[in-house]
């Protein structure tokens, strides 16, 4: 009987600019369901923070309820975190953002959570731009309350039990987008190989940032028939391009044909290199991103990859031009400041 | 890289790092389980049936098993189960064994085996041919049996009543035994009507500086190693000076100057020519002489005994430094400073042993080579002489005893089969079983979990009491307690992960939860290309990679086993069971199977 993890790890483990190894990014052994989707959507949020010498202690994990939303429990074992309530997450995460600006935010959902209980709040999280990493673990179904059809399910979709399902899905891609979200992308649980950058870029990107992760739901809705199963995604999957992210100061070593590739800098000095596959797609264009979405549903296929990002979005604070220290730190004497100050705001109106 | 070929029996053998390592071949953790269970007597048999000794190798063992053990290479603090001392517990607290032994049979099968010498190989041999109605005739020029585990393994490590009761077990399968018999002519022998012979005469001769100055009219104050001990067991010897000085930095060093500190030796001292990393004898043995204050001396080279008024007192010595070329090869460079006297009384020269077959004719068909050793088949064990096999320290020089086991039990595969008149090259296979673990959604018949303990200290006598009686065991053996969390340190190798990949739907789940990151969905490639390509570098070659067929996605499935854990994680994470934990037990096959 196991559940436990050694405390081992492979003597070779790299150490990043932190001095710290993968291991330090792990948590307690997952106890989903043994194949779940969601567990290498964990596997590679802890791989990105390796990699990009994230402090732990600088990340909070923000979740609704479902089985995807128990998953920061299995990663980031030494970051902050808060299980709220179910389809609440984004206030939970807004709160925080609100609070204190250093922190990395993390939100973990599902498609339960955010495409049916949560849709307000999901929607408001974009409105309001909050400077998030929203990961939807997209399993097309309820996994924690044993596998009803989600609003995300396509209408066809077969589940494990049989039943059709009739109603027309919500993309969660085109809805963010739609609102005027600055980095929208989707991807596939079981292509580390691209949701890893992904993941990077989303972090180090200023404002909300959705990733919407196909994650197969392995008990539930694995069956033939699911248009969200292992077989069924690698089928149909096609990816806008191939994805780089580079931190600041770290030389670019992947090398593409020229033409197709693209080069974006983020405001904190990293960069993201695209090499599109798809010529008819500009990622920096929403207009053109909503079209190829809406080209390759048409067509059956799943669109992958980073969709669209706007290196110039302004998030919450610069928006409501909040002060630089984070609000939970001022105190009595910055927040009143007496009656001098309030004088010379009267002087100056008169 | 082709999908790996399972099938043969030596993949996951190789796997089982401390059983491969050993000569015999011995099921550790299949026996290391046992103990964990408290069942001491089946863990006793599982040694026993494969290395004859367990008692008495549970004390003495050279431990090829321990630097191989897998635990040892998981980090640079890491240790290796204390294999060896675990097997002792087995012999410590075993019940009766006595109904488990094989039976002899009254009625013979006609065949006679001549054996020489009664060491652990002869004495191997006869565990293996006696149960299948044997003659057997075994001569040793000894009072009695056990060769060097006798004559030369002191009490205070290996205690006689040990080894009286293993050798017991063996001479009571109805052997002739002749001791006090030396064999003075193999053609005698080879006259008689024996089927087969078996040498296993060991290499009884211990090396000497005949030519240093000093040697003869010292001669009364200079023991030769291997003698001296000999001497000292049998009580021909009983007591030596005050000042002793042991030449040579192997383990029969190690025996003397300990020997040495419980007969008079009060000031004991090892000099050595190599520097002492170099030096041969085992880690744990040099640790035990220094912890009975004998200091050892490193890097001097003898140069002269000191004999004043026909006396021994002293010895000269010439220090030297040690170079090494490109190649590793080392040459000790005199310092150029004035040779070192060191006082003493006695002077025990241990600096190594030699084969001698004066009593082998050389016009019986036995081809000996430029060093004057017997031609022997390295797997058959026979000579050019189709009915004379060797084996033990009589068939390639100086081993150990494990060794001398192994070579018993493959001589005893030979006679068998040349008695039976079928070929001895053909070998019987291994025995071999590979059975599922799995009872339960995260159980398995064996403990997955992996100990976080350090290697446990065996408890020691206080040094006190241990000096004064040359015959009280310094080591106490692990208690019960002590032996469970120290069995459970090892990581039950021989639980091999068995990969079947129709079942794999590529969910990463397995390659997710490894926690040594031994595994890798990969496009196939060579060897060398795969090996630097893996989650982690696969960088330590003497360790197999595990490559599956190809799969959907048209990679393949690749672990690295160098340091799995065996923890049972990626079999527990897979939802389609593509992984499973399967108990692989191989025993090497006896003359019984052949
Ligand atoms: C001081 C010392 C300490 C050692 N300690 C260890 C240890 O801790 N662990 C370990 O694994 N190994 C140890 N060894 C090595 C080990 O003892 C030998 O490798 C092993 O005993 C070899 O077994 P064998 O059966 O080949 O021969 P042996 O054990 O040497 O037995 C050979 C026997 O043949 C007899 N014999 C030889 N010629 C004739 C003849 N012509 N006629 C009749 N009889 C004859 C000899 O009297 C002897 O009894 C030690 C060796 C020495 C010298
Ligand atoms: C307020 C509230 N309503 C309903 C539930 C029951 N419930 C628990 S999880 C869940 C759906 C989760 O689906 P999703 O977010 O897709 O997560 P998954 O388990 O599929 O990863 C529901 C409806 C609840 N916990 N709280
Ligand atoms: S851990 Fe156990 S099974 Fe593995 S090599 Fe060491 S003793 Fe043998
Ligand atoms: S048993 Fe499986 S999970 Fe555990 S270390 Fe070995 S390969 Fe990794
Ligand atoms: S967990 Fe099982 S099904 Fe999933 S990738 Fe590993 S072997 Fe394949
Ligand atoms: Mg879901």
């Amino acid at each position: 009987m196991t559940y436990l993890r050694p405390a081992f790890a492979h003597p070779d483990l790299p150490r990043n600019e932190l001095g710290y190894t993968r291991k330090d990014y792990e948590s307690a052994l997952s106890t989903l369901c043994a194949g779940c989707g969601h567990d290498s959507i964990s596997a590679a949020v802890v791989q990105a923070c390796h990699e990009t010498s994230i402090e732990p202690h600088k990340v909070a994990k923000v979740s609704g309820i479902g089985c995807s939303s128990k998953t920061p429990t299995y990663f980031l074992g030494n970051s902050h975190g808060f299980n709220s309530v179910h389809g609440r997450m984004p206030s939970v995460a807004t709160g925080a953002a609100a609070a204190n600006r250093e922190l990395t935010y993390i939100g973990v959902s599902g498609d339960g959570d955010s495409a049916s209980i949560g849709i307000g709040q999901f929607a408001h999280a974009v409105r309001r731009n909050v400077n998030m990493l929203y990961l939807v673990e997209n399993n097309g179904c309820y996994g924690l309350t044993k596998g009803q059809d989600s609003a995300t399910a396509e209408v066809g979709s077969r589940s494990k039990a049989g039943s059709v399902n009739q109603l027309a899905p919500i993309d969660l891609v085109s809805m963010a987008l739609e609102l005027g979200a600055g980095f929208v992308a989707r991807s596939f649980s079981g292509d580390k190989a691209q949701l890893v950058p992904l993941i990077k870029a989303a972090i180090a990107h200023r404002g909300f940032a959705l990733i919407d992760v196909i994650s197969p739901c392995v008990t539930f809705n694995n069956n033939p028939g699911s248009t969200k199963s292992y077989d069924y995604v690698r089928e149909h999957m096609n990816t806008t391009g191939h994805f780089d992210f580079v931190p600041m100061h770290q030389e670019i070593t992947a090398q593409y044909p020229p033409g197709s590739s693209k080069e974006v800098t983020l405001h904190d000095g990293s960069s993201v290199h695209l090499h599109k596959l798809d010529d008819t797609i500009d990622p920096l264009d929403r207009r053109s991103a909503l079209h190829a979405l809406q080209e390759y549903k048409a067509s059956g296929k799943i669109l992958t990859g980073l969709i669209f990002m706007d290196e110039d979005s302004q998030d919450m604070h610069q928006v409501m031009n909040t002060c630089n220290k984070p609000l939970n730190q001022l105190t009595q004497s910055d927040l009143c400041p007496g009656n001098r100050v309030l004088q010379d705001i009267n002087d100056s109106l008169r | 890289m082709k999908p790996t070929e399972t099938k043969d029996p030596e993949f996951y053998h190789r796997v089982v790092d401390c059983q491969y390592a050993c000569p015999a071949h011995t099921p550790v953790p299949e026996y290391i389980r046992l103990i964990a269970a408290r069942q001491y007597t089946e863990a006793y048999m599982v040694n026993w049936e494969s290395n004859v000794f367990p008692g008495i190798l549970g004390r003495t063992c050279d431990r090829p098993c321990e630097p191989a053990c897998r635990r040892g290479r998981l980090s640079e603090q890491e240790e290796a189960v204390a294999i060896c001392r675990l097997k002792r517990v087995a012999a410590d607290h075993k019940g009766d064994i006595r109904q488990f032994m094989p039976k002899v049979p009254r009625e013979k099968n006609g065949k006679k085996v001549a054996l020489i010498g009664a060491g652990p190989a002869s004495l191997t041999v006869v565990r293996d041919l006696a149960p299948l109605g044997y003659e057997l005739d075994m001569f040793d020029e000894q009072a009695a049996g056990g060769g060097f585990m006798r004559s030369q393994i002191p009490a205070f490590r290996l205690p006689e009543e040990v080894l009286e009761e293993e050798l017991g077990y063996i001479l009571d399968m109805g052997v002739s035994s002749h001791f006090n018999h030396r064999v003075t002519s193999l053609r005698y022998i080879l006259e008689c009507d024996y089927d087969a012979v078996f040498v296993g005469s060991g290499a009884p001769r211990g090396r000497d500086l005949p030519d240093l100055p000093g040697r003869q009219p010292g001669a009364g104050n200079i023991h030769i190693g291997i003698d001296w001990l000999a001497s000292v067991a049998f009580g021909h010897i009983r007591s030596i000076g005050p000042g002793v000085l042991v030449l040579g930095g192997g383990n029969t060093a190690m025996d003397c100057c300990r020997t040495s500190r419980r007969i008079g030796g009060d000031n004991v001292k090892v000099v050595v020519r190599s520097p002492f990393k170099d030096m041969k004898a085992s880690a744990w043995e040099k640790d035990d002489a220094m912890a009975e204050d004998i200091p050892i001396i490193d890097n001097h080279v003898p140069l002269s005994f000191v004999v004043e008024n026909g006396k021994l007192v002293g010895m000269t010595f010439d220090r030297v430094e040690a170079f090494y070329d490109a190649a590793g090869k080392r040459t000790l460079v005199s310092t150029g400073e004035a040779p070192v006297l060191f006082e003493c009384t006695d002077v025990i020269i241990a600096i190594g042993q030699e084969n001698a077959f004066p009593w082998i004719e050389r016009d019986l068909d036995i081809s000996f080579d430029q060093w004057d050793m017997p031609k022997i088949d390295p797997v058959t064990f026979q000579s050019t002489n189709p009915r004379v096999f060797f084996g033990g320290d009589a068939a390639f020089g100086p081993e150990n005893i494990i060794t001398a086991v192994a070579h018993g039990h493959q001589a005893a595969v030979s006679i068998n089969l040349l008695c039976s008149g079928k070929p001895v090259a053909e070998r019987p296979p291994p025995r071999v079983t590979l059975v599922s673990q799995k009872m339960g959604m995260h159980e398995w018949i064996y403990d997955s979990p992996v100990s976080d303990d350090k290697r446990f200290a065996v408890p020691h006598a206080s040094k006190e009491k241990a000096l004064q009686d040359r015959l009280l065991e310094v080591e106490l053996g692990f208690d019960a307690t002590q032996a469970f969390y120290e069995a459970q340190r090892c990581l039950n190798c021989d639980a091999q992960t068995v990969f079947t990949e129709t079942r794999c739907i590529e969910c990463d789940a397995c390659v997710d939860v490894c926690p040594t990151d031994c595994l890798t969905f990969a496009v196939n490639d060579e060897e060398n290309a795969l090996r630097p390509r893996l989650t982690m570098a696969a960088n330590n070659r003497e360790q197999p990679l595990y490559v599956s067929a190809e799969l959907p996605t048209r990679r393949v499935m690749v672990k690295d086993e160098n340091i799995c854990l065996h923890c049972g994680l990626c079999a527990e994470r897979c939802p389609t069971a593509a992984w499973d934990m399967q108990k692989f037990l191989y025993n090497v096959s006896l003359a019984e199977l052949s």
